[in-house]
């Protein structure tokens, strides 16, 4: 790569990163995989466009429409050929989900999961915040919910059921 | 060897990988078997999402062994093309499910080695073995908790739930002590420092789930025979008829795919 070319492959980079950054995981289509802390890194070289995604779940489905839409995004936008890379080291976190994630989480109805928590998250040690009341009276009804992502929770003030996103 | 099966060529490090991955394929098409069938919606939720959480991690380490092996082969040559004698996973996560307490025991007794394992792995050297681990061993955290609460629920529960726990765990018991055997080839990665040694994590096992059978009032097995075989691809009758299942599809129309 040359000096004199950087600035294009620059922005060309950055427009990448725009578009995929824009494509919204399917099972919970508020976020997108830039908010989720999926999209890892996009290079350009030789014409070559490479874009790096990282899973969340080890089993998630929602990987491979993930990549499928990244390259029908870039293809829309005359951007091709795009190779979609799946890289599982360093492994993702719910920690790399950016703040507005969590708050588009939230007005969703989902709870996002507790910042920094790790393993004591596991056991029994959460505070789940209703995404509706706000209440911190609330209580696990199933761990395992509708996605691998997700845990059933109840609130005791409202009594709504909610989503929780669970901490990994 | 039935035609259209690969041959692997094996390393230390491929073998490892195929062996870890068969333990989580198999006892997640195991857990998948209960899908629509669990005692209640909240437990037919859970058993599938446990069952694919494990096929996931089968998928990423079937995957690296495919990396580190060069030859081609993707996830599924592995899963779908191998027979009974080439698949390396444990007796314990190839028999049957039996009832809803066998199903969980079989879970807890697994759950309980290979978390605080995983947790060990994920700190290896090799970066993509660390990486599959570190996710891993998040997932395995909730099988643990998962089970362990079933299994203390059935035994401390009625005399029938108390009696079909007690038989699922006399039922299993000796073929817990393979997941702590190594062979020569895997003693090869421990002594490079890339993965750790298994034996190290049997006294730490069996105490956790002789105080989850303790609280479960029930009692732990005394025998000291265990099975062994799995590792070396001698099976249980059970993962031939497991295998022609989850492998009928590629053997009947090779190459399929949708």
């Amino acid at each position: 790569m040359t000096g004199a070319a950087l600035p294009d492959t620059e922005a060309l980079r950055s427009e990448i990163w725009r578009l995929a950054g824009a494509v919204v995981d399917p099972e919970i289509p508020v976020l997108s995989i830039a908010d989720l802390g999926v999209l890892r890194d996009v290079r350009v070289s030789d014409g070559q466009v490479e874009v790096e995604i990282t899973p969340t779940y080890s089993g998630c489905p929602a990987m491979n429409m993930i990549a499928l839409e990244i390259e029908l995004a870039l293809d829309k936008a005359g951007i091709r050929p795009v190779k979609v890379h799946t890289v599982l080291s360093p492994a993702w976190t719910t920690d790399w989900m950016t703040e507005e994630g969590r708050q588009k989480l939230r007005a969703y109805g989902i709870a996002p999961p507790a910042k920094g928590r790790g393993r004591r998250a596991l056991f029994g040690e959460e505070e789940v915040c209703c995404p509706q009341c706000g209440s911190t009276d609330t209580t696990e009804i199933a761990a395992f919910g509708s996605t691998s992502c997700k845990a059933l929770w109840q609130c005791r003030a409202c009594r709504e059921p909610f989503d929780y996103f669970k901490c990994h | 060897m039935p035609a259209g099966s690969i041959t692997v060529a094996e390393t230390p490090l491929v073998r490892f990988l195929l062996r870890r991955a068969d333990d989580a394929l198999i006892l997640g098409h195991r857990l998948s078997e209960w899908c629509g069938h669990a005692p209640m919606m909240e437990e037919d939720m859970a058993l599938a999402n446990m069952g694919l959480d494990l096929i996931g991690q089968a998928r990423s380490l079937y995957t690296y062994a495919g990396e580190a092996e060069a030859q081609g082969h993707g996830e599924d040559d592995f899963a779908y093309l191998r027979d009974v004698r080439g698949y390396g996973n444990l007796l314990l996560v190839e028999q049957p499910n039996g009832d809803f307490a066998c199903t969980m025991v079989r879970q807890l007794l697994y759950s309980a080695f290979i978390d605080p394992y995983w947790r060990a792995l994920a700190t290896s050297p090799d970066a993509t073995l660390a990486a599959i681990a570190a996710k891993a061993e998040k997932e395995s955290a909730y099988h643990v908790r998962h089970s362990a609460e079933w299994v203390i629920r059935l035994g401390d529960g009625t005399p029938e739930s108390h009696r079909r726990a007690q038989d699922a765990l006399d039922g299993l018991w000796a073929f817990t002590g393979e997941m702590f055997e190594t062979d020569d080839s895997e003693r090869h990665l421990i002594a490079a420092g890339v993965v750790p040694d298994p034996a190290r994590f049997e006294a730490p096992w069996r105490a956790m789930v002789a105080d989850i059978v303790a609280q479960a009032t029930l009692r732990l097995p005394q025998g000291g025979w265990m099975q062994k075989g799995g590792r070396a691809g001698r099976h249980s009758e059970h993962l031939g008829h497991l295998l022609s299942d989850l492998q009928y599809m590629q053997r009947a129309f090779p190459g399929a795919s949708w």
